[in-house]
């Protein structure tokens, strides 16, 4: 434990907006939405409501028949009001009209000293039920864990080092006890360990330094240190066959309520951020709220763009859109629509770079943070550059041979490269500096999904 | 800018789908985009922002890496030819003449590449890509200013043809473009390619008494093949160029001697050298390892020392011929060199020791990086599997733990 695991290789990405240690209060949106497009994986959604209905928070609203036992559940209560679909009727939006009370589904409850006792059948069940399960995410795939398998281990990644990362410190504040109780529970799905990754310098709140019945690492170093998985690459890495789940602290503290409480409280606190804020701060609020009612008054005139998640692996949601279920952020940066002239060759001092070639000068100035706006900077080539991508990903990993496999749709290949140890996430940075604007990304998940199909 | 861009956004429709001109699409699109930066913005999943690079700076930056060889390449052409003709020029007068000899071989490199270039964007439908910037600049460089421009064009068409669009285009080929131009031109016309071609003696002037413009790789093998073998030092002293003084180490590594036009001098590489490195553009592991490699090779012939060529001193193989220029912008060509990080290290590492083997014994080629750089082009890809190999063993072998 007190051996730091000392990342060399990253980046870091000073972004202007970061948000103030303080909360705004809560607000409550009046339209809440569950998005199944925000799981990867889900395959034949089958709701369970129909427009009209009213649910409580918890209250099942679909789930997938190919994992027919997991549900997904209201996180507030109201009135089912629009189910949005897109093309070939693919189900993207369910909206509910929160009320201004919260009424919950009650679960069976326990005290904190009983979870032990608990068996596992009976922790599987509530978790399943409540709609808290889809939380937990299965390594190889990145998808909703399947509760018919048993992972050797879990891992929880308790710092962010993505651009405008709120901080876990802060979004746990008051939830320490449902915290452990909730690492409790999880300690009871694995037949390993349960694992806290810690920021290895600066502050660490007590509630994650001082969690029991876990085994505690700590991580320095840039952009990825935090990613759950480079992570679990440095402390027990994924095999060929080998399974790893992986849940985010909030979640784990909603986890931990479930089960003294007896309910599923989907409430999260979430960071406001980006340099189109107007004061970057916390607020309290539900998971899937409304995204104008949080941005309402406190976003700059302009065009911009709304991202649910960081600039890295977010996703961009519309205006009155609505916050992703994984999502603890809402990133507010400008739209880049616009024209410049000789851009390709201009000195650019207020465009950050991981690169120094001629003119890129933000290498110069480490502590300034920057305005980003959505451009590309440039344009779609081919694979020219080597060994840079092998610099912002700090695992023993070849991302340029890994990518080639998977456009080659080599399976043998990418088994070998270590394709079951990463997810988008991990790949990000490599998409952000690729000279030739790959959507490394996507290619990724497109691995990622023949794989999980093969 | 504000008319250009209005003007630009009028013509756009014509080269769209549907338009007069839709089959130049591609042409318009090179153009709009040199002039300005498209307004793309990134898709809603994925990365939200990217980096400021792209790979027309990118490329952009080897160009200027290659301003200072390029710069003494045209002073050192007219220089040459006024010691040839027996005047002390003027600075001026020098890059006057060797601007007047050079400026034509670049233009008709990048005219030829760029139809090229062009001519294959269209029929297949792609953009133009930069890749060609560095090409077209790079193949005037290793050539001598002697030689006729349509061999210029024609090596510049076979090499874009030949050694990049049949693989698919930029960022797929096997060999370096500009290499293959060289070999091309040497294999094909020997008699423009080597002998007494690297000065310009103009028509008229005549020629100073017993001049011989021969470069130091030559004057080596000369001194080893020749009946009574002198050491390679005396060879340098004793030659028209030595007897001046003007073919000391010094004038090697500065470069005031004759050659291809922009290789002659070691530290105008260096200092491209040190623009690619700082801005990270050129892996300074295949520069370093070029150097060592060559640098190992020759000690190694020291110790064995069975003629003067294997004698000469060492160091004397990093600053004569073009294992510099080779070594900064030849080798360090990312995509036909290794891929890998280890890799790097050997590939550059063999390109050196395989120089200075095909310098010292095989008199019929003086220059060994041309066909270094090229052999090891070919093999990179095997360096690379055996890297790629060893990381999934130290996978595989985790497993069983």
């Amino acid at each position: 434990m007190s051996k730091v695991i000392k990342l060399k290789k990253g980046f870091n990405i000073n972004l202007a907006g970061k948000a103030e240690k303080r909360l705004g209060g809560e607000v409550l949106p009046e339209i809440f939405a569950l998005k199944p497009t925000d799981f990867h994986g889900i395959k034949r959604p089958k709701l369970l409501v129909n427009e009209g209905d009213t649910v409580k928070a918890g209250t099942p609203i679909l789930f997938d028949k190919m994992l027919e036992s997991v549900m997904f559940t209201a996180p507030v209560s109201g009135e089912v009001v629009e189910i949005k679909r897109g093309a070939k009727r693919k189900l993207l939006e369910i909206k509910i009209l929160a009320d201004k009370q919260i009424a919950y589904e009650s679960f069976p409850k326990h005290s904190a000293g009983d979870i032990s006792n608990l068996s596992r059948e009976l922790i599987l069940d509530q978790l399943l039920k409540s709609g808290l399960w889809p939380n937990i995410i299965q390594r190889p795939y990145g998808i909703i864990a399947d509760p018919t398998e048993t992972p050797k281990s879990i891992f929880i990644s308790t710092f962010d080092t993505a651009p405008l990362a709120p901080d876990y410190n802060f979004l746990l504040k008051g939830q320490e006890a449902h915290f452990q109780t909730g690492l409790d529970v999880l300690k009871k799905l694995t037949t390993g360990n349960v694992h806290l990754g810690l920021k290895g310098e600066g502050e660490v709140a007590p509630v994650f330094a001082q969690a029991k019945n876990v085994q505690l690492h700590k991580f320095s170093g840039k952009h990825p240190a935090g990613n759950v998985g480079v992570q679990i690459h440095h402390i027990d890495p994924i095999n060929k066959g080998d399974i790893v789940w992986t849940v985010k602290p909030q979640a784990v503290a909603q986890i931990g309520k479930l089960f003294t409480e007896g309910i599923y409280d989907a409430s999260k606190i979430i960071a406001l951020v980006g340099s189109e804020v107007k004061e970057p701060q916390y607020y309290r609020t539900y998971v899937g709220a409304g995204v104008s009612r949080l941005t309402e008054g406190k976003v700059k005139a302009g065009k911009n763009r709304f991202i649910s998640g960081n600039v890295l692996t977010g996703e961009k949601v519309a205006e009155d859109g609505f916050l992703g279920f994984y999502d603890n952020m809402l990133t507010v940066i400008p739209e880049g629509d616009n024209y410049e002239f000789l851009g390709w060759i201009m000195p650019q001092a207020n465009v950050p770079s991981f690169h120094r070639a001629f003119g890129l000068l933000s290498f110069l100035n480490p502590k300034k943070e920057f305005v980003v706006d959505t451009n590309t900077k440039g344009e779609e080539r081919a694979f020219v550059q080597t060994g840079v991508f092998e610099k912002v990903v700090p695992m023993d990993i070849l991302p340029t041979h890994l990518l080639k496999a998977i456009m080659a749709e080599d399976y043998d290949e990418m088994e070998a490269l270590g394709i079951y140890e990463v997810v988008e996430e991990d790949f990000a940075l490599c998409e952000f500096i690729d000279v030739s604007k790959h959507d490394v990304q996507a290619i990724l998940r497109e691995g990622l999904t023949l794989m999980q199909n093969s | 800018m504000k008319a250009l861009r209005a003007f630009l956004d009028k013509q756009r429709p014509l080269f769209e789908k549907g338009g007069k001109f839709e089959k130049y699409y591609y042409g318009f699109e090179a153009a709009e985009t040199f002039l300005f930066t498209p307004n793309h913005t990134t898709a809603a999943k994925g990365v939200q922002i990217r980096d400021a690079v792209d790979l027309k700076r990118l490329m952009m930056t080897v160009v200027i890496a290659m301003i200072p060889p390029l710069l003494f390449g045209i002073w050192n052409m007219g220089y040459q030819h006024y010691i040839a003709i027996g005047q002390e020029p003027e600075f001026w007068q020098s890059v006057a003449l060797g601007a007047e000899l050079v400026i034509p071989i670049i233009i008709v490199a990048y005219a030829a590449g760029g139809l090229v270039e062009g001519l294959f964007a269209i029929v297949r439908k792609h953009p133009i890509n930069e890749g060609f910037l560095v090409t077209g600049m790079l193949i005037p460089l290793i050539l001598p200013v002697t030689i006729p421009l349509w061999q210029v064009a024609l090596a510049t068409i076979f090499a874009v043809v030949i050694a990049k669009e049949v693989f698919g285009g930029t960022g797929m080929n096997v060999l370096n473009v500009a290499m293959t131009a060289r070999a091309f031109l040497y294999f094909a016309y020997p008699a423009d390619m080597a002998g007494d071609v690297w000065v310009y003696y103009g028509e008229n002037a005549p020629i100073v008494e017993g001049y011989t413009g021969a470069t130091p790789l030559a004057l080596a093998q000369e001194a080893t093949i020749a009946e009574t073998p002198i050491p390679v030092e005396q060879a340098f002293e004793a030659s028209w160029f030595g007897q001046f003084e003007m073919m000391s180490a010094w004038d090697m590594f500065w470069g005031d001697i004759p050659g291809s036009i922009g290789e002659t001098s070691t530290l105008m590489c260096l200092i491209g050298a040190l623009i690619l490195i700082i801005t990270g553009v050129g892996s300074w592991k295949i520069m370093l390892s070029v150097f060592a490699g060559a640098y190992a090779m020759g000690l190694l012939n020291n110790a064995i020392g069975l003629n003067p060529f294997m004698e000469m001193p060492a160091y004397y193989h990093l600053i004569i011929g073009s294992l510099a220029f080779g070594a900064v912008y030849m080798a360090t060509d990312p995509v036909s060199a290794s891929h890998t990080e280890t890799g790097k290290w050997i590939y550059g590492f063999l390109i050196g020791v395989i120089t200075v083997i095909i310098r010292v014994f095989n008199p019929a080629y003086p220059e060994g990086v041309m066909l270094a750089v090229l052999l090891m082009n070919v093999f990179a890809p095997l360096i690379d599997h055996y890297v790629v190999e060893a990381n999934k063993k130290r996978r595989l072998s985790r497993a069983t733990v």
